[in-house]
């Protein structure tokens, strides 16, 4: 039997705009064929569409667990509907081979009126499994989604959790040789999500293949051996996850953010503010322009700074705000060492900040210049963002998750009670 | 070795497909689950529950015996015309639930439809037969009548499981080509309220087919309602003679229309998930 479990030859698949959004009804034909008789024919072909999916040709292998990452809209999702064959592909073909299963959504075709017992078997039906399978299941499947006392309770009455950990915890048990998983993790709690990640990962060591869809760079890496990187509906590259992460980061994301920012007119700048900033720059710690850092690596941000006059005693700050708005940490000219007398000219104006210790996110940068009293001359909100990717910031392989905190902080631990064979040293000294 | 029996193979979309028949017969939990969960949830948070199966019918036959039996004397076959109409209203609430029901059951569940694979027949099929719990509990009261009016069935009660199923092929066949055409136009569903009155009229609920002159009543079966509701007073209520010619002409236009449908279902579903 061959070793592969998915082989894709050139899908395509386009959609004809707004194909999704809306539905024709009858008046719309007519109409349009007694207002326009004629263009018919034309109009087939001028009608505007778009490829979801290019091209897109790969194999997986029995047994792997691939990440496929990219934008929003970047056709990821586009694939696992070709692949679980819910819609058919335009052009090329796809040849499946084994028992497949796919979690597009979590709780599909869950009826609120019925009770958790009902919809273990509605759903799991839904999902392609036996009665007898899933009869055989059920008490493992309760378990998993910690809802024992409330089996037979309409799902109507579940707080959101639990019908999420229900919903998840009947295709978790699904038996299939293949899984397609997309990001269906983004609900629920943390604790769950990590339960639900923690399965889908036992689920591969046990020789299933998985795709899995996610946003989360995290997942991709904890759970994934191999990647694939789509974008505007092609495939960019395929590989080892690292090294599709490390695509993603500098090709996708930059296209997001960027590491240049031109500040000479910015929709954050305050009321009254003088233009004195004209250009940002992030980099790294290598003095590479990128606005996506690791954990842990020196951020870099340069300023030209272009003042219409002499500014004395300046002073330059810095505010980095956190994806909830939280001013995580500012760094001010005025607490530092650097000395500045006088901002009369054109300069370039360079802050290296050393191990940037934040958690994976998105961060804001609020900028501004002004002298030393406090009067501003020049501010700007949310100047520029950057992203924290995770990385192996604790040197132990275990990557870093948003749920730690605000910060990232070092540690030492150790074990302060003494260990049996020095007390039975120590005794020995005594004795 | 031999191949993974569940290995298959994507392809674009072709205009001509199988049936799909065997992959059905493989899905056919599915079609009891998503029956059964219509059945259980129809009549939840209703007061009156279950019994909307009989109120329906039994207030039909009430209105059909005033107007047509007692103020425009309508013949009903030597029968009492009240058995006489509600034996026709069974078979008819049957078909009509069943229409109404599979035409709009794909748009219903679209969430299913864009989220999981499956044979999507399933789906008004599965809809078709959520009428017959109705129509048992309405058969009861139909039994009780028949005693209260002293009329015993004959042999001829072995083939009412054949015009029951006629029915509900009939109502498939047609639920089929509504239910698609739905996904596309939304018309459909204003249409089939006005499509199921206009078909009542054209059916002999309320009158019998022998008022049609015979040599028309071949004709008359186009209309495969006829068919079914001429079988069930045969059946049940023994009436004179089996209105042959359009019985049968009723079967051959299901079956058309059955078969038809089908590819042309098999044929639209391939766009579904794109279009619904």
């Amino acid at each position: 039997m061959s070793n592969v479990a998915i082989r894709c030859g050139g899908l395509s698949k386009r959609y004809r705009l707004g194909q999704q959004e809306r539905y024709k009804t009858l008046r719309d034909v007519v109409s349009s064929a007694v207002s326009r008789p004629f263009k018919r024919a034309t109009s087939d072909i001028s009608q505007q569409s778009i490829w979801a999916l290019e091209d897109i040709s790969f194999e997986v292998n029995r047994g792997e667990v691939v990440g496929i990452i990219g934008r929003n809209g970047a056709g990821k999702s586009t694939i696992l509907k070709v692949l679980s064959r819910i819609t058919k592909p335009t052009r090329g073909r796809a040849h499946i081979n084994g028992r497949i299963g796919s979690l597009l959504e979590v709780g599909t075709g869950f009826h609120p009126e019925l009770t958790g017992r009902e919809n273990i078997y509605l759903n799991g039906a839904i999902l392609g499994m036996r009665k007898a399978e899933i009869a055989r299941k059920f008490d493992e499947i309760v378990a998993f989604a910690e809802v024992e006392k409330f089996v037979d309770t309409p799902v109507k009455r579940y707080s959101s959790g639990m019908y999420v950990r229900l919903a998840f915890a009947v295709a978790a048990h699904m038996e299939t040789e293949i899984l397609l998983v997309d990001e269906v993790l983004a609900v629920g709690d943390v604790q769950f999500q990590k339960k639900c990640l923690g399965k889908i990962g036992s689920v591969a060591r046990n020789g299933i293949t998985v795709l899995f869809v996610s946003h989360s760079m995290a997942a991709v890496q904890s759970l994934c051996s191999k990647g694939m990187l789509i974008d505007g509906g092609k495939l960019m590259v395929a590989g080892e996850c690292r090294e599709v992460i490390e695509a993603y980061v500098n090709h996708v994301a930059v296209q997001e953010f960027s590491d240049t920012t031109d500040l000479r007119v910015h929709p954050g700048r305050t009321k009254d503010a003088e233009p004195v900033f004209s250009q940002l720059r992030i980099m790294n710690g290598d003095k590479e322009p990128t606005p996506t850092l690791f954990a842990g690596e020196d951020l870099i941000l340069e300023f030209d700074l272009n003042p219409r006059r002499a500014i004395t005693n300046p002073t330059l700050g810095i505010g980095v705000d956190n994806a909830t708005g939280l001013r995580v940490f500012s760094v001010i000219t005025y607490y530092s060492d650097f000395e500045w007398t006088k901002l009369d000219r054109p300069v370039v104006v360079r802050c290296t900040i050393p191990q940037v210790k934040l958690l994976p996110g998105r961060y804001q940068l609020s900028i501004s210049v002004g002298n030393v009293y406090n009067q501003h001359v020049d501010a700007i909100y949310n100047a520029a963002s950057f992203s924290i990717e995770p990385s192996d910031y604790f040197g132990t392989g275990r990557l870093p998750t948003p749920d730690l905190g605000v910060v990232l902080a070092d540690s030492k631990w150790e074990c302060v009670t003494e260990t049996e064979s020095e007390l039975r040293q120590e005794s020995q000294v005594v004795g | 070795m031999a191949a993974n029996p569940h290995s298959f193979r994507i392809e674009p979309a072709t205009s001509w497909t199988t049936l799909g028949l065997r992959e059905l017969w493989h899905y056919r939990e599915l079609l009891y689950f998503l029956t059964w969960r219509d059945i259980k949830v129809r009549y939840k948070q209703t007061a009156l529950g279950a019994a909307w199966a009989v109120i329906q019918p039994l207030f039909m036959m009430l209105i059909f015996s005033l107007s047509f039996g007692k103020l425009a004397k309508v013949p009903s076959d030597g029968l009492p015309y009240p058995i006489f109409t509600f034996c026709a209203l069974l078979p008819w609430q049957l078909f009509a639930h069943a229409l109404t029901e599979s035409s709009n059951s794909l748009v219903g569940n679209q969430n299913l439809i864009t989220k999981v694979y499956f044979p999507r027949l399933v789906v008004p099929i599965s809809a078709v037969l959520g009428g017959l719990v109705d129509f048992v509990i309405a058969f009861v009261i139909l039994l009780g009548m028949m005693f209260y009016y002293g009329i015993f069935p004959g042999w001829q009660i072995l083939a009412l499981p054949a015009f029951i199923l006629f029915a509900i092929l009939t109502a498939l066949a047609v639920g089929l080509w509504l239910s698609a055409l739905n996904v596309q136009y939304r018309d459909v569903r204003y249409t089939i309220t006005f499509l199921i009155q206009f078909w009542l009229f054209a059916t002999p609920v309320a009158y019998p087919s022998s008022l049609v002159p015979a040599k028309w009543r071949a004709l008359y079966g186009i209309n495969p309602m006829a068919g079914v509701v001429e079988g069930f007073r045969w059946s049940l209520l023994g009436t004179a003679e089996f209105q042959g010619g359009l019985i049968w002409a009723s079967m051959a236009v299901v079956l058309v229309l059955l078969v038809g449908g089908l590819y042309y279902f098999r044929r639209m579903e391939q766009e579904f998930a794109d279009v619904i």
